[in-house]
């Protein structure tokens, strides 16, 4: 997948209770949580983003509660992708399952400004900062994980799998 | 001859139906057991009819658990555990708790010996990790990992390093199982072992109860683990026997096994002490916390909200107030440890000094509601989260520690040691 957007920046550890904080969970509606995203550390991002925007921050991206709701209300409010230094293994585990880019790269994270116009290519890892010229490549994905990327997230995958008679399916 | 490995790999190789994996593999595995709550399960319930699931995958095998947000704080929350409801009778999910049965999910699953040694579990919840005390590997996902693990009883792993910490020695007066994994925290930081297993071994584990021990594995994602296990021993057993609904295999780390790291610890280097705003891993001792003036103290949660943690903080409020203008809301998390401070005669010392006795609920841990804070309010609290807004308004603030902390804080007015009241 190809997408371009401005950059929101921010620190290391922003944890999925800024993402979404926890009051706003007593829905699951996608478009209801995309008017609260990122709200208690950056009161206007819901306001600013347009679709197709990107995050870029440092290590430890999305750490805390296992809410999924954290990647759907990013999704949900236009974030294309989130480039960071590192994730929290729970907030991997579901931006693969629901299907919002994420990508691993550390001098990408140190280069790119807020408000830098960038563009990625999820599946060949490049990641161009428009306004710099600069480009980077992202770690790539294990074939496991791109597998469930490429198959449209686990819920296809299993569906897919369920359809076969094979709910169990492989791992190698 | 298989390689040697730690009980983390050990029980990922069991449920994956290999002989030996390593770290860095990535396998898919049998599930004992897969868990939500009234905030999660919804969307899993979601996933589950998306991928035209019929049934579940075995309805001794799902626990959904009503306690996020339950007894249901406002009307959407209600639409949120009547679909988990509705979803539990239709699938005839044994473990379903209706509220008034149903407590904090992590304290509740142990006590009722729904999860054991040896299990491989995902919960749609990060304080999964808890049930690491008793041996089991078990994990926090999101909704879909918890919806695709109702339908199919399987789920993906990729094999973690494991990092041993190993604590020997007696820990000085006034600490507890709270300050050892705040110690560690601080130590490692909140990513210090992301992606990776932790092992809790020596003296000083093997010394702790079952309460102590699952506060430790309890925040083990508070340092970014995917698990937080120990291996069992004769307080385990003693505490599993009759109280497991299953029969339970136990899994023990090879002596010549491969961590990432072994971290020791000496327990007398652990003092009380206090995770500052907005990290649980900006511990600083009590000592060095005094000045901090609080506005409300919580005592509960999955981490400490068990029967010990209540007596605890009892034998420090036992004759004594609340100081003027701080509240002290005691949250017992489930119906039985609530039985038992009444039988104990603990509600009694709690309503005595001026406390709010709650029923079992998460409430406030997460900003839910039961002790919401205003803006520029701070709480002493025994829960596992200090981050911006955790508990309310923005600019409000959590000191995350331990249930004598808490409780001598609450009489003193400012974050204190319960010597500090004498």
């Amino acid at each position: 997948m190809h997408f371009e957007g401005n950059v929101f920046r921010y620190g290391r550890d922003v944890d999925t209770d800024v993402i979404i904080p926890a009051r706003y969970l007593n829905t699951s509606d996608p478009a209801e949580l995309a008017t609260h995203a990122m709200c208690d550390i950056d009161e206007t991002f819901a306001t600013r983003v347009r679709p197709g925007d990107i995050i870029v921050a440092e290590e430890n991206f999305g750490c805390g509660s296992s809410r999924e709701h954290a990647p759907v209300a990013l999704k949900a409010a236009g974030v294309s992708c989130v480039i960071a230094k590192s994730f929290a293994r729970i907030f991997y585990r579901n931006s693969i399952n629901t299907g919002l880019a994420i990508m691993e790269c550390p001098e990408a994270v140190d280069a790119i400004k807020a408000g830098d116009r960038v563009s990625v290519d999820t599946e060949s890892g490049a990641i161009t900062d428009e306004t710099t010229g600069a480009t980077f490549t992202a770690e790539p994905f294990p074939p496991f994980i791109a597998e469930i990327i490429e198959a449209g997230g686990l819920v296809a995958r299993t569906k897919a799998q369920m359809a076969k008679g094979n709910a169990k399916g492989d791992a190698r | 001859m298989t390689r040697p490995m730690t009980m983390a790999e050990k029980i990922l190789a069991a449920h994956a139906g290999l002989d030996e994996v390593r770290p860095g593999q990535l396998v898919e595995c049998d599930l004992d057991m897969v868990l939500a709550n009234d905030i999660t399960a919804p969307i899993a319930i979601r996933v589950f009819h998306e991928l035209g699931a019929a049934d579940v995958f075995d309805r001794d095998r799902v626990c959904l658990v009503p306690d996020h947000y339950a007894p249901n704080k406002d009307i959407k929350s209600a639409e949120q555990t009547k679909t988990m409801r509705e979803f539990a009778h239709a699938c005839h999910v044994t473990h379903y708790w209706e509220q008034g049965c149903a407590g904090i999910e992590h304290a509740l699953l142990p006590e009722r010996g729904v999860v054991g040694p040896g299990d491989l579990i995902i919960g749609a919840d990060s304080h999964t990790c808890t049930y690491g005390a008793l041996g089991a590997f078990s994990t926090g996902v999101g909704s879909t990992d918890a919806g695709v693990g109702m339908a199919t009883g399987r789920a993906w792993f990729k094999v973690p390093a494991t990092i041993r910490f190993e604590v020997e020695g007696e820990l000085p007066a006034g600490a507890s199982a709270k300050d050892i994994i705040l110690h560690v925290i601080g130590m490692i930081g909140v990513d210090g072992a992301l992606y990776q297993a932790m092992e809790f071994a020596g003296s000083t584990i093997r010394g702790l109860s079952m309460e102590g021990r699952m506060t430790i594995s309890n925040m083990a994602i508070e340092a970014g683990g995917k698990a937080g296990l120990m291996e069992v021993d004769d307080v385990a057993r003693e505490w599993l026997d009759g109280r497991c609904e299953r029969p339970y295999v136990e899994y023990h780390s090879d002596p010549d096994a491969e961590y990432a790291q072994v971290i020791h610890i000496d327990a007398a280097d652990i003092q009380p002490c206090v995770s500052w705003p907005h990290l649980p891993s900006n511990t600083h001792p009590v000592t060095e916390s005094r000045d901090v003036r609080i506005d409300q103290a919580v005592i509960g949660s999955c981490t400490n909200g068990r029967i010990e943690d209540m007596r605890i903080a009892a034998d420090i409020l036992r004759g004594r107030t609340i100081a003027d203008g701080v509240r002290c809301i005691v949250i017992p998390a489930t119906p039985a440890v609530q039985r038992q401070c009444m039988d104990e005669g603990l509600a009694d010392v709690f309503l005595d000094a001026g406390c709010v006795f709650s029923c079992p609920t998460c409430g406030p841990c997460l900003g839910g509601y039961m002790g919401i804070l205003a803006a520029g309010e701070r709480c002493v609290s025994t829960t596992n989260r200090n981050f911006v807004g955790r508990m309310g308004d923005v600019t409000s603030e959590v000191y995350l520690a331990s249930p004598a902390v808490a409780a001598a804080s609450a009489v003193a007015g400012h974050i204190a040691l319960p010597s500090d009241l004498d």
